[in-house]
């Protein structure tokens, strides 16, 4: 033993040393978010040059519930932020969330965008739009169309399982109802020049490459590629493609959100409510628009240029709160019909 | 180089030593194991509860969803897994082991540099190696723009060549860089355990080709066998590559079970037939070994004389032995080093980097010691105890390489979760304030996962060379007088020196490459160079992650400069090593 006690605990002890956390101080708030760090920084940075709160932000990939409710009571975290209204709607299943008691949130925010007594709220909202080549002669598309023979050989997309798609599939069950909707992805399937995966991004890389004609994707992106923030390779993909608005036949655009929760047991719930306040301000929302290329959940906010181009946004009106509980449905309809397979 | 290097034994009844036949093992040490056993058990006990936890949350139930996973994913998952393993486990084993013998039998020029240059494709992470082909071979990129002005084309819509992304892509492109799994134990056993019976069958007129049909690849048979089930596990844990390849594993089931689904029971049941998998990998590898105990002397032998190649027959060896090396490695490196130039001309170097390397290197490096310690443990205990009760705890320290990261990570979770309110709980009650997160918020619960998950590569590659020492060694230091731990320290461990070197550099690299568990378990504020990596990659954006990603492979070059460094110098006997 006396080998392993020399060398295992002082590696052991020594490794818990590296870093050490606090909970509740003062002055600071706790982030834990599936968000990509640098789509946030910059409204954080402002935030704590605005204010003087210093945030301290967790990136979780996966398994920010998990993570939550496994801390329980002791949990450092005070805002939960994720992409999706389902992956907000599972914090709240979950029990992890309070509702948001704040006078200006209520009043800024607009009802179908916060979740049932507050429980979350939308930070920014991105539509799912279909990205053409630039020489393609197409001014308009329905998503039903999405699946029509003509496009055989032609379509890019990410995998089926991807939130971002599983929430437009949802949506598209509560137009026409499961059926139709496993009819559509079958069709779908058929039409893919490749198999369903990657990113977004490679949407428009593709068609560039001469893989597809169209792609779906979420409309952000097209900014991010187009100002050239992402090196000279991405500006040639975004000039590649035109952005088309689609709708649904009887409705309109559909969108996804950003969002935000507080945590149950937040131990420094004032200055998390202070940080949420400060992301629906016309400030916040104006970085948001600029900074990431999404839509602002403000009325009033200067949209970025490039955003304004894809023409004006119809939301559809299929409340989100409705295609969150078709979440599991849609998902489970990918793997019938093999969408990535 | 001629010092006081021992002679070789004799080699009369050289594949199993006296009292060694199968089934009656002898162990000196009678009595003094008591503590090893409590470590080991203690040990086993760390790998099996986050599975415990894991099978408590797989019978949580899961709403009726069990029976649409068992109809429409995992049929297919588990045909796209087997496919995917049957395929990198025969082309680690082709290449790993043809490579492993030419640079042994043969002498080429560019010889030297290769030994250890084949190596260098275990510094590259599967997801970044996946991620610089697809880039690389995409309509747009180098190759296809090189192949389209050959052939006269203007745009990639006139002419295209076939897509990767697809399972022989996948299949290609992981064997690239697990080969060395292979590769590594392979040769060690060529350039020791071979050797001397090489020289023999040379004597009796056997040609080469002959000598390695029939000495050689019998001989190394096991050290293959390791190899492929450590490739093979790598393979069941890695989601970026097949994720990139449009492979659908059972990994990206759990995945997307979880994730998207947000069902943890059912991603814990898909784990629970992922690890049945792997114990099944585990036994065909321990079948694969059955009746194979080395005893020939422990002492490095001399490397039998490589023979002289010239003309076309060295151009080929050599060609044979480059490409892994031009693919697995060079090409990849070389793309991220020019995208990570092209970054830094166009954005400069990131603050945050330097701070995530010290993160990488101190974390990585003090799990690889607790992984190291804790394999050691768990082998001489093995040793001491010819038991079966010993040799099932051994067996399970082994498991936890086999889960993926994510799901280990779950169980940790719930395990450490679990402990930090317990202490929590007691805190309050006697001091009144809350504790915080002891475990999580301290990094333990990372190093925890980094244990479990790597433990088996240090039990298999400290098995591999304790296992050469013949057994008389024990009983002639138990003779003069030391107990076990001493026996441990003066004699076994200087002998497995090179074992346990290779184990902690793979160990180290793989800790630095880790991704899923240490998104899940890391404290606040606290980034390594591969959750930088995914942040970034997130948005699809890898070449502003290039820079991290060249980090990562340039870290990762050092031990295995470090390890082949090592594996020359043992090669040759070393003044001022102790003779027994």
């Amino acid at each position: 033993m006396n080998f392993t006690t020399r060398i295992a605990l002082p590696a052991c002890a020594a490794a818990a040393s590296l870093v050490t956390v606090s909970a509740a101080s003062a002055d600071e708030v706790n982030l834990y978010t599936s968000r990509e760090p640098g789509l946030i920084e910059p409204l954080l940075d402002a935030f704590t040059e605005a204010t003087g709160v210093q945030v301290n932000t967790v990136f979780l990939k996966d398994g920010l519930p998990e993570r939550v409710e496994t801390e329980g009571e002791a949990s450092p975290a005070d805002i939960l932020m994720a992409v999706d209204a389902g992956k907000l709607t599972d914090l709240v299943d979950k029990g992890l969330t309070q509702p948001i008691e704040s006078e200006i949130i209520s009043e800024t925010v607009p009802e179908n965008l916060r979740g049932p007594d507050n429980q979350w709220v939308a930070l920014s909202t991105r539509a799912r739009v279909v990205y053409a080549a630039k020489d393609l002669e197409l001014d308009s598309i329905t998503y039903e169309q999405l699946s029509d023979p003509e496009w055989k050989g032609r379509l890019c997309i990410r995998s089926g399982q991807h939130p971002y798609n599983t929430a437009l599939f949802s949506a598209y069950i509560a137009h026409h109802g499961a059926d139709a909707a496993k009819e559509w992805l079958t069709g779908m399937k058929d039409n893919l020049a490749r198999k369903a995966g990657g990113g977004d991004r490679d949407g428009a890389k593709d068609i560039l490459g001469g893989i597809c004609d169209i792609a779906v994707a979420n409309s952000y992106y097209v900014g991010r590629m187009r100002s050239g923030a992402g090196g000279e390779e991405q500006k040639e993909w975004g000039d590649a493609i035109k952005v088309i608005l689609p709708t649904f036949e009887n409705g309109g655009t559909h969108v996804n959100i950003s969002g935000a929760a507080l945590a149950k047991y937040a131990p420094n719930k004032d200055e998390a409510i202070q940080l949420l306040e400060y992301l629906v301000s016309d400030e916040a929302q104006k970085i948001y628009a600029e900074a990431n290329f999404e839509h602002p959940i403000k009325a009033g906010v200067e949209l970025d240029p490039i955003v304004a181009s894809f023409g004006e946004l119809q939301i559809d009106t299929v409340p989100l709160t409705d295609i969150v509980t078709y979440r599991q449905e849609a998902s489970k309809l990918v793997d019938e019909v093999g969408f990535d397979n | 180089m001629q010092g006081n290097a021992p002679q070789p034994a004799p080699l009369s009844g050289s594949m199993t030593s006296q009292g060694e036949r199968q089934g009656r093992i002898s162990s000196p040490f009678r009595s003094g194991g008591g503590g090893w056993f409590i470590a080991t058990l203690l040990i086993s006990g760390l790998v099996v509860a986050p599975l415990l936890a894991l099978i408590w949350q797989a019978l949580q139930g899961s709403d009726g969803l069990w029976s649409h996973l068992a109809q429409n994913v995992l049929p297919y998952a588990l045909g796209q897994t087997v496919t995917l393993l049957a395929g990198v486990g025969i082309l680690v084993a082709v290449i790993g082991a043809s490579t492993a013998w030419l640079v042994t039998a043969y002498d080429f020029r560019g010889r030297r540099a290769l030994e250890w240059a084949l190596l260098l494709p275990l510094a590259v992470p599967t997801y970044i190696v996946a991620y610089a082909y697809l880039d690389l071979l995409h309509p747009l990129g180098p190759v296809q723009s090189v192949v389209r002005d050959l052939l006269g084309y203007d745009s990639p819509r006139d002419f295209r060549l076939p897509d990767i992304r697809n399972m022989p892509g996948a299949i290609l492109l992981l064997s690239l860089v697990l080969y060395p799994y292979v590769y590594l134990p392979t040769r060690a056993m060529f350039m020791t355990q071979a050797a001397n019976l090489i020289e023999i069958s040379r004597t009796l007129g056997t040609t080469r080709r002959q000598i390695f049909r029939r000495v050689a690849l019998p001989l190394a048979r096991p050290a293959i066998a390791v190899g492929i089930s450590l490739a093979l596990m790598e393979t069941l844990n890695d989601i970026g590559a097949s994720e990139f390849l449009g492979v659908r594993t059972l990994t990206i089931s759990v995945y997307t079970t979880w994730v998207t689904r947000s069902d943890l029971p059912g991603a814990a049941q898909i784990s629970l037939a992922m690890i049945l998998l792997v114990v099944a990998l585990i036994s065909l590898e321990r079948w694969a070994r059955r009746r194979q105990r080395y005893s020939v002397n422990a002492q490095r032998a001399r490397p039998f004389a490589p023979r002289k190649l010239t003309g076309s027959l060295a151009i080929a060896a050599f060609a044979i032995c480059f490409l892994p090396v031009l693919l697995g490695f060079l090409t990849p490196a070389i793309f991220l080093a020019v995208e990570a130039i092209k970054r830094f001309r166009f954005a400069g170097l990131s603050q945050q980097l330097l701070t995530e390397a010290r993160n990488t290197f101190l974390l990585s490096a003090f799990a690889t010691l607790a992984v190291l310690a804790c394999g050691i443990v768990v082998i001489w205990a093995a040793r001491l105890m010819p038991l079966r009760r010993v040799a099932i705890m051994q067996r399970i320290a082994t498991l936890g390489y086999a889960m993926p990261g994510t799901v280990l990570a779950l169980g940790i979770l719930v395990v450490a979760g679990g402990i930090d309110r317990s202490i929590n709980q007691f805190v309050q009650q006697f001091l009144g304030q809350s504790a915080g997160l002891i475990l999580i918020g301290s990094g333990a619960a990372l190093g925890y996962a980094y244990l479990v998950r790597f433990l088996a590569i240090s039990v298999g590659s400290v098995e591999a060379g304790m296992t050469r020492i013949p057994r008389s060694y024990d009983h002639a230091a138990r003779t003069l007088g030391h107990g076990p731990s001493a026996t441990l320290r003066r004699v076994h461990l200087p002998l497995t020196r090179g074992a346990i070197a290779a184990a902690g550099l793979l160990v180290f690299v793989d800790c630095m490459k880790e991704l899923s568990a240490t998104l899940l378990l890391r404290p606040l504020n606290f980034e390594t160079l591969a959750t930088h990596l995914y942040g970034e990659a997130a948005r699809g954006t890898y070449e502003e992650a290039s820079l991290a990603a060249l980090a990562i492979v340039l870290v990762g070059i050092l031990p295995v400069i470090l390890l082949a460094r090592i594996g020359r110098n043992d090669a040759a006997p070393q003044p001022g090593r102790q003779s027994i």
